[in-house]
C-alpha cells in the first residue's frame, strides 16, 4: 500500500516537473517569428515516417547508423514494458501481465534482447567517443559539458538495461524457491545467464536485489525523463515534430523576404508602397533569437549534437573556424539565456547582448552554401538558413559585409555583374564564333 | 560531303522580336558565360551544340544582368530582388517561357526564387537539356575520341544536393565512349569546390587549406585524365586546383558542353 502511494506520488512529481520543463522550452520556441510550415501534411507525415521513425538519414553512416536503430528502436520496445511496471507499482501487484500464460516469458525474454541491443549500442557509443575519439565528438564546441552530457546519457541507458537483467535473474530464482508473492511466470531466455552468479545468494538478499533494480529501473526513468529537457537528448521528443516541420521546397531555396520585396516594388515603379498599417518594424534578418523564425529556434533545442554536419563541412573539413554545428548550439545556449532572464526579468528584459556575442563574422562568412550540412543532419536542421539570417542583417543592417563582397554589390548595382565590366560588352564572347558545317550535298 | 566553317551569328531576343518571331528557348548565359575567359568557352561550346542541332534560341544580349543569385545568398536580399525583378520584367517582356542556362546558380534562383516575384519559366539546365536531346534522339554521339580517357564528373551544389540533380550529367556522360569513374565524395555526398555563397569573390577565411585544394586531391586520387564539372564556378576552382598541383597539363578540366562540342568534332 505505502510502496503504491510512493510509486504514484513520485509519477505525479516526474510528470509535473517534466510538463513544467516542456512548457519552457515550447515557450521558448515561440519567441521566435511566425513560419509557415503547416501545409502539404500528407508529405509532412511521410518525411516523418521516412527521416524520423524510419531514421533514413542516420543510415547514411552505416556504423553509427546501425547503433543508432539498436538504441533508438530497443528503447522504445523495451519501454512497453512499462506498461507492466505501472500496473504493478499502482496496484501492488508482482508482474501483473503474466496471466497472458506461455506468451508471458517469451515476451520477456524479447525484451531482454532489446535492452541487450541497447547495452551494446550504448557500450559501442562509449568507446567511439571516449576510446577510439570520433573526431566529431572532440572539435572545439565539444567542451566539457558537451562530452559530459553525451557520456551520462549512454551510462544512465546502460545501467537501466542492466537493471533489467538483474531483476529478471532473481525473479527466476525466487520463483523457483517457491518464495512468497514470487508465483510462477516462467523463465526468461537472456537473463538467464546471471542465474549462476546468483544462485548462492539467500532469498531475502535476492528479494533486495529484485527490488532494487525494479525500483532503480523506474526512478531511473523518471530521473532520465526530467534530465532531457536540461540535455540534448531531447531530441528523442523534438525531431519527430522537427522533421515534420521541415522545409518542403528544394534546398537551393532561400526564404523570401516580403517587406523587401513591397520596397524593391516601389522603388521600380516609382510608386509609394502601400500603407500597412499592421506592418511591424522587421528587421533585415537576425541579430538575435527573436528574430528568427520558430523552426530556427526548434532547430537548435532538436540537435543533438552528432556533428555530422560539421563532419562534411567544406570550410570546417579545411580547418576554418565554422561549425554548423556550433552555430546550432550558440543558438540554443541564447535561447536558453533570453528564457531565463524573461523568467527573472519580464519580457522586455534586455542583457544588451546577441547571438553575434556568440557568433563571429569569421564564421558566418567561411559558408559556400553548399548544403552539405542539411544534407547530412539526420532530423533536418536547417543549417544554412541560419548563416543567412545573420549575413542578412550584417549586410543590411551593419553595412558591415567583408569589403570584396561590397565591391561585388557595387559591381551587380552599377553594371550588373559580379566584375567591373560593362554591360555592353556582355555579346563580346559571341565574337568570331565558328562551326564546322559538315553537308552531305 | 563538303566541310567549312561557318561563321554562327548568335541570336539575340531584341533583334527577334523586332522581326515578329519568338525563340523556343532563352538561353541565359550569365556573369561568368560573358566574362569569364575560361567559361567564355563554354559559352561557345554550348552555342555551337545549340547550331548544330537547330535549336530556337536567343540570347539577352547586353539586357542580361547578373541573376542576383550571389548577392542574394551574401545576404544582400535587397540587390537580389532588385536584380530578380529587373530580369523577370525584361523576360516577361519578350514573353519567356523557357530558359537554358549552363549555371547551376542561376538555374537554381530562376527555378526555385524567380516564382516568388512572377517569374514563371521552364528552366532546365545545360546538362538536363543535353539529356533530354539524347533521350529524344536526336542528339548522337558516335566520336572515339575519348575512348581512352578516364573521365570523372565534379557535382555542383546548385545542380546536385540543391536541385536532386544528379543522373542528367551522368547519362550526358555515358553516351560519350570512355572510362568513368567516380571520385570518393560523389552525388549528394560531393564536396564543394569552395565558390559559392560568395566565396568565389573573396579571399577564403583562415584554415588548414582551400577548399579547391581538398577537392583536387579527390580528383587526382580517382586517377582520372578529364574532370567533367558543369558550373562556371567549378570551372574556376578546379581550374586553379589542378594548377596548384602542377597538373594542368596532364588533366584536363572540361564542362560537359566542351565534352559534346569535341566529341561532335563541332
Amino acid at each position: 500500500m505505502i510502496n503504491s502511494i510512493i510509486f504514484i506520488l513520485l509519477w505525479v512529481g516526474a510528470i509535473a516537473f517534466f510538463t513544467w520543463n516542456v512548457k519552457k522550452i515550447s515557450r521558448n520556441i515561440k519567441l521566435g517569428r511566425d513560419i509557415d510550415r503547416k501545409g502539404n501534411k500528407k508529405k509532412r507525415w511521410s518525411l516523418v515516417l521516412k527521416v524520423a521513425v524510419g531514421q533514413s538519414k542516420i543510415m547514411r553512416l552505416p556504423i553509427s547508423g546501425i547503433l543508432h536503430i539498436f538504441v533508438y528502436a530497443g528503447f522504445i520496445l523495451v519501454n512497453i514494458e512499462m506498461l507492466e511496471v505501472m500496473v504493478d507499482g499502482i496496484a501492488g501487484t508482482h508482474r501483473a501481465l503474466s496471466f497472458f500464460g506461455f506468451l508471458y516469458p517469451i515476451a520477456i525474454s524479447a525484451f531482454e534482447f532489446f535492452a541487450l541491443l541497447v547495452i551494446i549500442g550504448c557500450l559501442i557509443f562509449l568507446v567511439r567517443r571516449n576510446v577510439l575519439r570520433v573526431n566529431r565528438f572532440w572539435k572545439p564546441e565539444m567542451k566539457w559539458w558537451p562530452r559530459l552530457d553525451a557520456n551520462l546519457i549512454l551510462l544512465t541507458e546502460v545501467i537501466l538495461m542492466t537493471s533489467i537483467f538483474f531483476m529478471n535473474a532473481s525473479d527466476v530464482i525466487l520463483q523457483s524457491r517457491g518464495f512468497e508473492h514470487y508465483h510462477k511466470v516462467g523463465s526468461f531466455f537472456l537473463s538467464s545467464v546471471f542465474i549462476p552468479m546468483l544462485t548462492n545468494l539467500p532469498s531475502e538478499t535476492l528479494v533486495f536485489i529484485e527490488r532494487l533494480c525494479w525500483w532503480l529501473h523506474i526512478v531511473g526513468i523518471m530521473i532520465f525523463l526530467n534530465y532531457i529537457p536540461y540535455s540534448k537528448h531531447f531530441h528523442v521528443f523534438l525531431s519527430f515534430i522537427n522533421v515534420f516541420h521541415s522545409k518542403l521546397e528544394p534546398v537551393g531555396k532561400l526564404a523570401n523576404m516580403p517587406s523587401i520585396t513591397t520596397e524593391v516594388k516601389s522603388m521600380l515603379t516609382g510608386e509609394e508602397p502601400p500603407l500597412d498599417e499592421n506592418a511591424e518594424d522587421v528587421a533585415f534578418g537576425a541579430q538575435d533569437v527573436k528574430q528568427l523564425t520558430w523552426k530556427h529556434l526548434m532547430d537548435s533545442y532538436t540537435c543533438t549534437e552528432c556533428g555530422r554536419c560539421t563532419r562534411v563541412c567544406p570550410a570546417n573539413i579545411t580547418g576554418k573556424i565554422l561549425s554548423p554545428r556550433k552555430l546550432i548550439m550558440d543558438t540554443r545556449d541564447r535561447l536558453e539565456l533570453t528564457g531565463k532572464n524573461i523568467d527573472k526579468k519580464g519580457d522586455d528584459y534586455s542583457d544588451d547582448k546577441t547571438l553575434f556575442d556568440y557568433i563571429s563574422a569569421e564564421e558566418l562568412w567561411a559558408c559556400t552554401t553548399c548544403n552539405a550540412c542539411t544534407n547530412a543532419c539526420p532530423v533536418n536542421i536547417d543549417q544554412v538558413s541560419l548563416i543567412l539570417e545573420l549575413r542578412r542583417y550584417i549586410v543590411m543592417e551593419q553595412a558591415a559585409a567583408p569589403g570584396e563582397l561590397n565591391a561585388i554589390f557595387n559591381n551587380i548595382e552599377n553594371n550588373g555583374a559580379p566584375w567591373q565590366f560593362s554591360q555592353d560588352d556582355r555579346m563580346l564572347w559571341a565574337d568570331e564564333l565558328y562551326i564546322n558545317e559538315k553537308s552531305d550535298q | 560531303m563538303t566541310e567549312g566553317k561557318q561563321k554562327i551569328k548568335v541570336p539575340v531576343m531584341a533583334d527577334l522580336f523586332a522581326k515578329g518571331e519568338k525563340p523556343e528557348y532563352l538561353l541565359w548565359v550569365g556573369s561568368a558565360g560573358a566574362f569569364d575567359d575560361r567559361y567564355k568557352k563554354v559559352t561557345r561550346a554550348f552555342v555551337k551544340i545549340l547550331t548544330h542541332l537547330n535549336i530556337s534560341y536567343a540570347v539577352l544580349g547586353v539586357e542580361e544582368s547578373s541573376s542576383g543569385d550571389v548577392a542574394r545568398r551574401a545576404g544582400n536580399e535587397m540587390l537580389f530582388q532588385m536584380q530578380a525583378m529587373t530580369n523577370i520584367e525584361i523576360m516577361n517582356s519578350y514573353e519567356v517561357k523557357k530558359i537554358i542556362t549552363c549555371d547551376p546558380h542561376a538555374f537554381n534562383t530562376f527555378k526555385n526564387e524567380y516564382p516568388d516575384y512572377d517569374g514563371n519559366y521552364e528552366v532546365m539546365h545545360h546538362t538536363q537539356f543535353l539529356y533530354k536531346l539524347i533521350s529524344e534522339g536526336k542528339l548522337n554521339i558516335k566520336s572515339d575520341l575519348f575512348k581512352n580517357k578516364t573521365i570523372t564528373y565534379h557535382d555542383p551544389c546548385y545542380l546536385g544536393r540543391a536541385n536532386g540533380e544528379y543522373d542528367a550529367p551522368r547519362e550526358v556522360m555515358t553516351t560519350v565512349p570512355s572510362k568513368k569513374v567516380e571520385m570518393k565524395r560523389n552525388k549528394s555526398n560531393a564536396l564543394c569546390c569552395g565558390a559559392g555563397g560568395g566565396q568565389m569573390f573573396k579571399e577564403a577565411e583562415k584554415g588548414d587549406k582551400e577548399i579547391f585544394i581538398e577537392r583536387t586531391e579527390d580528383l587526382l586520387e580517382t586517377g582520372a585524365d578529364i574532370i567533367v564539372t558543369a558550373c562556371p564556378y567549378c570551372m574556376v576552382m578546379m581550374t586553379d586546383g589542378l594548377k596548384y598541383k602542377n597538373k594542368e597539363e596532364e588533366i584536363k578540366n572540361y564542362d560537359i558542353a566542351e565534352l559534346i562540342e569535341q566529341s561532335l568534332e563541332l
